[in-house]
């Protein structure tokens, strides 16, 4: 039992959060809207160069062969700095995903997806939408009769404006019969179970790192506004809304973490600990980008600061990958019907420890 | 990253289920709160744990410990829990005063003090707040004057919790008469029997006597109750709270027990109630299961050598609000029977809830209020500014 993450994992998650520092602040956040791209490409060739695109995928299958638990702080990450682009989805969900299908329908866009020249964009029945689909190469799409792989240029997409400015949803259509499933409906919903897995968790991971960044904003705007000729954050009432947003994130962080240490188990366990993760990860978001609006003032309010890109990336991710309710009832299936009680902190189906 | 035991951890939680199997008293012992003979049959408890050498798990060999690393630890603390053995009356020594003892004390000092504490024939009240300090501690107005090789103890201390039938009690004092605020404190010892000190229990909310006043009227101790140098009383009265505040005295088996039980109440009654009542059970059980992976998780980190930051702030909010939200679910499940007392002839288990629910009333308000830790946390965790 050693609940830390090792040095590699630490380094996965710090290099990320480097390079967005330097690439990824609200002022590019705000150069990006204004010229209305769907991506910053010195930014995403600057990801795609880190090479982690084929993170979660097999070594066997030229990805990485990493884990869950060394992904979820590069996630993480991505929250922090409310990332654009689609390098969580891409890379923890939906190449996972295509690398599952069999191989020589998927074997050209696997290599074209590793390699950083396309990504997949990915539609899900927990999700009425699929983003970033105008960008991707091609589309992974769900029908009655499996999984398809098509290509972007057969899929009709009806864009669906999001209140974040960031993300790129779609209704999508296309015409079956051109595009037969590559599996049928039973191996689909078993391919879908692990991908809502992986979307729920690594969402988690971006609301953690959303929170924590509403914090951060709101803290450093504390020292430097004063009233009454004090600084606004020496004021208890001030200190007291960013403490409490404090505890959420530190009782949702192990949580998501645990959460990508159990999520390979693939069990009733571990799907309701992903589920606990997003809830308490999307509670401690939208906790913590409220108190950064209210300790902000007025300005909090304002277009001009950036909370909101946080707020709006806070709302959009607390429903993708399953709503609150959705993940409520899986934690209710292993509470209800699993084993509870002090020694049942680390449960797994496969074992009686 | 390992969120498995290990064949050592899981052989650990065996022996310690097997003790516990053939040791815990077959009837629920009385509150040691409420009554001389509740507290009694506590102490008797205290010994049986010693004589099995379960008493003070985490303690050094020498004193009668095992020496537990923080993961053994939370395995000995989820069995016990799990097994339903008593409250432990002897945790004031356990985990305040054995762990300073052991840092600042003297070698004659230990010798004197832990054997009979491991073995419960000395059990421990604290004495630090008075009725003019208590969030500001260092109001602290009680003195202790020197007379040649004795300390001359006069003030009066409050909300002293076990004070009404333990043994003995630790209390900071003022021993430089000229001294303000957080200077020229000491901790000193003194024997709750000894001439010149009485006890006043305070009835508490649920009518139990949990703490209790002491009147120090010139009360002799011999100088050498005083732990570390004279002077040195606040920052080892701090790093005594550090223990308090920090990983040991709330450990999250208790939540995970509240919560298992919670969940069963809801299935039995699940039929009866308001449908948002599961989002708040469901809750409940996801309280503790965060509670305890964040316990795992600082545990593996201190392990490694870390030290205990402020995270010993957020987890007393943690639990402190948690433990309220368990037992209002809790009633507001039972309806009508709520509020019946553990006595009344229809109450069943029930009464039990209502108990807990007074107890945990107490939760934000002890060990450093909710108020306090969040200006810690504020000040230390997120760098504002004092006030």
């Amino acid at each position: 039992m050693d609940f830390r993450f090792t040095d590699e994992q630490l380094m996965m998650g710090s290099v990320l959060r480097d390079l967005l520092a330097d690439l990824c602040q609200p002022a590019d956040l705000r150069r990006l809207m204004a010229a209305g791209a769907p991506r910053d490409e010195r930014r995403w060739s600057a990801i795609v160069e880190m090479g982690v695109a084929g993170a979660l995928v097999a070594e066997t299958q030229g990805g990485l062969g990493l884990q869950p638990v060394d992904f979820v702080l590069g996630a993480e990450a991505c929250g922090h700095a409310c990332l654009p682009e689609p390098l969580v989805e891409n890379a923890g969900v939906a190449l996972p995903l295509l690398a599952a299908l069999p191989s020589e329908a998927t074997q050209p866009w696997l290599a074209a997806g590793l390699a950083g020249e396309t990504t997949i964009a990915i539609q899900h029945p927990v999700n009425p939408f699929v983003a970033d689909a105008d960008t991707a190469g091609a589309l992974l799409l769900v029908t009655d009769h499996g999984l398809h792989l098509v290509p972007r240029e057969a899929v009709r997409l009806t864009v669906q404006p999001s209140v974040d400015p960031f993300r790129r949803l779609f209704t999508t259509d296309f015409d079956p019969p051109d595009w037969p499933p590559l599996v049928g409906p039973d191996e689909a919903d078993r391919l879908l179970a692990a991908a809502l897995d992986r979307g729920a968790l690594f969402a988690a991971a971006q609301l953690l790192g959303i929170a924590q960044r509403c914090v951060d904003l709101a803290v450093a705007y504390a020292k430097e506004r004063q009233q009454f000729g004090k600084p606004i954050g020496s004021y208890q009432a001030v200190k007291h809304h960013l403490a409490t947003a404090q505890v959420k994130i530190e009782f949702a962080r192990p949580v998501v973490h645990a959460a990508a240490a159990c999520l390979p188990q693939g069990d009733l366990f571990s799907r309701a600990r992903i589920s606990h993760a997003k809830l308490a990860a999307g509670e401690a978001a939208d906790l913590a980008a409220r108190t950064a609006i209210q300790v902000h003032g007025a300005m909090g309010y304002s277009w001009e600061v950036d909370v909101h890109f946080f707020l709006k990336r806070a709302i959009a991710l607390q429903t993708w990958w399953g709503t609150p309710a959705l993940h409520r009832g899986r934690v209710a299936r292993r509470a209800y019907t699993g084993a509870l009680g002090p020694d049942a902190t680390f449960p797994m189906e496969s074992s009686h420890a | 990253m390992d969120l498995t035991y290990s064949a050592e951890e899981k052989q650990f939680r065996h022996e310690v289920r097997t003790w516990l199997e053939s040791n815990i008293p077959a009837e629920p012992l009385p509150s040691f709160d409420a009554s001389r003979e509740g507290f009694e049959a506590h102490r008797a408890w205290e010994r049986r744990l010693d004589a099995g050498r379960w008493g003070m798990v985490t303690w050094p060999q020498a004193y009668g410990g095992r020496a537990l690393n923080l993961i053994q630890w939370l395995i000995f603390e989820e069995e016990y829990y799990r097994s339903g053995a008593p409250l432990r009356v002897n945790q004031n020594g356990i985990f305040l005063l054995g762990p300073t003892l052991m840092e600042y004390g003297t070698a004659e000092q230990k010798a004197r003090f832990l054997p009979p504490m491991a073995a419960g024939d000395e059990i421990w009240a604290q004495a630090w707040s008075e009725p003019q300090a208590g969030s500001d501690l260092a109001g602290v107005a009680a003195s202790a004057t020197r007379v040649g090789d004795t300390y001359v103890l006069k003030g009066h201390k409050i909300w002293s919790s076990r004070a009404a039938f333990a043994d003995w009690a630790f209390g900071l004092f003022r021993t430089d008469p000229g001294s303000q605020r957080h200077k020229g404190l000491s901790l000193i010892f003194f024997p709750l029997t000894a001439k010149g000190v009485r006890v006043q229990p305070i009835p508490q909310i649920d009518g139990e006597t949990g703490f209790a006043e002491i009147f120090l009227d010139d009360v002799e101790v011999p100088a050498f109750n005083r732990l570390g140098g004279e002077g040195d009383g606040w920052s080892i009265c701090m790093a005594t709270a550090g223990f308090e505040r920090g990983l040991m005295l709330r450990s999250p088996a208790r939540f995970q027990v509240a919560a298992r039980k919670l969940v069963e109440l809801y299935l039995a009654h699940r039929d009866a109630v308001e449908p948002s009542v599961e989002a708040a059970v469901l809750q409940g059980f996801m309280d503790a299961e965060a509670y305890a992976l964040s316990i795992y998780s600082t545990a593996s980190r201190l392990a490694a050598g870390g030290q205990i930051g402020a995270e010993a702030s957020t987890n007393k909010i943690f639990w402190s609000e948690m433990d309220i939200a368990l037992h209002r679910t809790a009633l507001s499940i039972l309806g009508a029977r709520g509020e019946l007392l553990r006595t009344a002839p229809a109450a069943g288990d029930v009464g039990k809830w209502l108990d807990g629910y007074f107890f945990s009333l107490a939760g934000p308000i002890y060990a450093g209020s909710n108020e306090i830790q969040r200006n810690i946390i504020a000040e230390r965790m997120l760098g504002l500014p004092r006030a």
